[in-house]
């Protein structure tokens, strides 16, 4: 089973900052997403996620109404783990197709290819206003635009094979520009040219993952998906599946998840994605005893795999579709 | 009184300036090639590490331009990661106003002041063209002329975000269960540009209002940065040149209610240090050789012409023909507006020394700034800073990683010697080793 952890704030739960155990500050110096992550990469957790949207958190005085940029935190915590994937939710409807990806490539080369990205939309008048460029859509709008935001990331990722920085002395060229491509990519709402700015990521492609918040949400061509913790689980996913589940093990014990999880496991479930209520409470717990104990079930690898994000999620790396094609 | 000197580290980039060929040269992708460079940055107690941007890549006469370093990683994106292995040293980051929404960048800085403990900056930096909009939703959407409106409109407005709590709204009472105050970070704000309204999810980062640098040349560039910004930087060619610069902008501060120190001046300029300042001569010849190849001078003559020059021979001479205004021979760089002067300085440099081509542009456009042992350095930094040519120097080194060291080695103990340069961080945001208020 893949082991995934949720980063929000102090926790899921609204209430979790106000624990005697928290520094409400280092949730915004980064350290208490950092202490967590740490943690969770020593016991074998294969990778964290980082929530996020873009408007801000409900404006809620007993709650944390602040949230740092997912993808800063994540680019803060990388150079000081070594083995955790590192997946930030970034969204797709008001921003730059062309930023995001090479952001998630830049997230990728500075973990040593551990990078990757929830891909999520903006349906929310919020949101929409926050930024002004253009109406709030509906759910099923945004996600067919996030199909395209997939689809032209990877391709901006192929824009430069692997080998396209060649250092050539003898000719004077820095790169073999037969290997560097124009995407010349078209969608109902946005044209990119390309090539991308960044060298393919260490990957070929960091994983990209969606929570599956409403159907069509399904529609994208993603590695991994984040599926509600539900009886009734979506029959034909082309992708890793993770059961997402709220859990506040320091409450409730750890043998009742490790029942639930082998029963995922039974059901062809890939793995499970944990939303601690409260980081600094649960991390431990979910670290000393429920990881144990999966691992003597022999339902996760060991602790210490390193290697790329994709390399431990079993996937292969991406051949390049430009390769050869010399434009 | 002594001035105190500031300095900051560019990490070299996509200009012929990089000498990607030798075999010193590192990655300029990989995490490490930033990190080693930032901490000798820190070692010398630089006021802030410097990252550049990039957002399509050039062209040259309609194919992707080779000869040069080619691609970088995004660069927030890599300070945020440097605020990881960092402690003092300010993270400033390049991001375009034109094809960027200040919501998104306020939220963005404020969260790499936050995660670095008030160590962020931004370099203001704007584009209309629309070769470089092909690859946004807006493509190239900004006439020329606007570009400098929606900079300033984007800046008031992310300064605006930056400020929208109060003190007093971030409360954190775990007993009392007040994490803040109902209401803080709500903005509404219409302009030419923008119409937006919301709430800012982040209080007052460490710094309040992470510093704003700015590169403008022209004269609206030099408004924009009296009236805006924290630091300007910009390259002149002379002393002399450096000192009318520095007078003008720091005459155009006090309509704006400003002092001259809250604004300082940082041209960016290469340096070659050796033992003696004749080997550092010898040295500076033999690095422009390698910065110039005879591809890359006919490159960079192309820019200066206008003109498609492939048939020239770079050991041959000069072009013959008058340079040609606005052409699109070269994409993604700037140009020159009047060429004239300057071919006609190169012709009569090449006459006079019976230069080829390619020595003309290795003698007229890559002379490094300071040249000299560490002490002939020395002294020329702390006399420019003196006489009000500047207030500290962008150095750009040649090579990545390892460009800065025979100056963090040999020539800052010489500055902290003489008592114009820290020899420790006295205060941990970047504000505060640039003496500056928010």
């Amino acid at each position: 089973m893949i082991t995934a952890i949720e980063i929000d704030g102090a926790g899921g739960d609204p209430a979790a900052w106000r624990g005697s155990e928290v520094d409400p500050r280092a949730i915004l110096t980064g350290e208490l997403a950092l202490r967590a992550v740490q943690r969770a990469e020593a016991a074998g957790i294969d990778l964290a996620t980082f929530a996020d949207a873009l408007e801000a958190p409900d404006d809620v005085p007993d709650q944390v109404s602040v949230r740092l940029d997912a993808l800063g935190l994540a680019a803060r915590i990388a150079p000081v783990t070594q083995r955790i994937g590192l997946l930030p939710t970034i969204t797709v409807t008001h921003t730059e197709p062309f930023h995001v990806q090479a952001s998630v490539a830049t997230l990728d080369h500075i973990s040593g290819g551990r990078g990757g990205w929830i891909a999520d939309v903006s349906s929310s008048a919020e949101a929409a206003a926050v930024i002004g460029r253009r109406p709030p859509a509906p759910a099923a709008e945004t996600w067919r635009e996030a199909r395209y935001v997939v689809d032209v990331s990877r391709r901006l990722w192929d824009s430069w094979e692997d080998d396209a920085i060649i250092r050539d002395a003898a000719t004077g060229r820095y790169v073999d520009r037969e290997k560097l491509h124009y995407v010349d990519f078209e969608s109902p709402s946005f044209s990119i040219k390309g090539p991308s700015i960044v060298p393919r990521p260490p990957q070929g492609y960091p994983i990209t993952a969606v929570r599956v918040n409403s159907p069509e949400a399904l529609e994208v061509d993603a590695d991994l998906v984040f599926l509600p913790d539900s009886d009734d689980l979506p029959a034909q996913v082309n992708a890793l599946q993770l059961v997402s589940v709220r859990v506040r093990p320091h409450d409730e014990g750890v043998e009742r998840l490790v029942e639930r999880i082998e029963g995922w496991a039974a059901a062809g479930v890939d793995g499970v994605h944990l939303r601690p209520a409260s980081l600094e409470l649960d991390v431990p717990v979910i670290a000393d005893e429920l990881l144990p104990l999966l691992r003597e079930r022999g339902l996760v690898g060991p602790a210490d795999r390193g290697g790329s994000l994709r390399g431990r999620l079993g996937l292969q790396r991406p051949g390049n579709r430009y390769a050869g094609s010399g434009r | 009184m002594t001035k105190q000197i500031h300095l900051a580290a560019h990490f070299p980039g996509v200009n012929n300036t990089t000498v990607w060929s030798d075999s010193a040269a590192g990655s300029q992708i990989e995490f490490t090639s930033f990190r080693k460079l930032a901490e000798t940055a820190e070692r010398g107690t630089f006021d802030f590490f410097f990252l550049a941007e990039g957002l399509r890549l050039r062209e040259v006469k309609g194919r992707i331009h080779d000869l040069d370093v080619v691609g970088r990683p995004e660069s927030l994106t890599v300070l945020s990661a440097l605020a990881a292995v960092t402690t003092h040293l300010g993270l400033a980051a390049t991001v375009n106003s034109t094809f960027n929404e200040p919501y998104e960048l306020a939220k963005r800085l404020s969260t790499l002041d936050h995660l670095s403990g008030g160590r962020a900056a931004w370099n203001v930096v704007t584009s209309w063209d629309a070769f470089t909009g092909e690859n946004f939703r807006r493509g190239g959407y900004l006439d020329k002329s606007d570009r400098y409106v929606r900079a300033q409109e984007s800046l008031r407005i992310v300064r605006k975000l930056w400020d929208s709590w109060d003190a007093d709204q971030l409360v954190l009472d775990q007993a009392a269960g007040v994490f803040a105050r109902e209401g803080a970070g709500i903005f509404a704000d219409e302009g030419d540009h923008f119409d937006i309204r919301g709430r800012f999810g982040l209080p007052p980062s460490p710094q309040g209002r992470p510093v704003i640098i700015q590169a403008g040349d022209s004269d609206q560039g030099r408004e924009f940065a009296a009236s805006s910004a924290d630091v300007i930087f910009s390259r002149h060619g002379t002393f002399e040149a450096g000192q009318t610069f520095y007078k003008d902008v720091k005459s155009r501060l006090t309509k704006y209610g400003r002092t001259e120190e809250s604004l300082k001046i940082m041209p960016a300029v290469t340096v070659v240090v050796a033992d003696t300042d004749d080997e550092a001569i010898e040295k500076a010849a033999y690095i422009r050789e390698q910065q110039v190849s005879g591809p890359t001078a006919l490159v960079l003559a192309e820019l200066l012409w206008g003109r498609d020059l492939s048939a020239y021979d770079p050991d041959g001479p000069l072009p013959a023909e008058d340079p040609v205004v606005g052409s699109s021979v070269t994409q993604g760089r700037v140009g020159y507006n009047d060429p004239f002067p300057i071919v006609a300085e190169w012709r009569a440099q090449a006459e006079a020394h019976g230069w080829s081509l390619r020595q003309t542009v290795i003698n007229q456009q890559n002379r490094q700034t300071f040249v000299g042992s560490a002490s002939t350095v020395a002294d020329a930094i702390n006399r420019h800073v003196q006489e009000d040519a500047a207030d500290g120097f962008v150095l750009v080194p040649h090579l990545t990683p390892s460009g800065l060291d025979d100056f963090v080695d040999r020539v800052v103990p010489l500055l902290r010697d003489r008592g114009v340069f820290r020899s420790e961080y006295s205060g941990t945001t970047l504000r505060h080793h640039l003496g500056i208020q928010a």
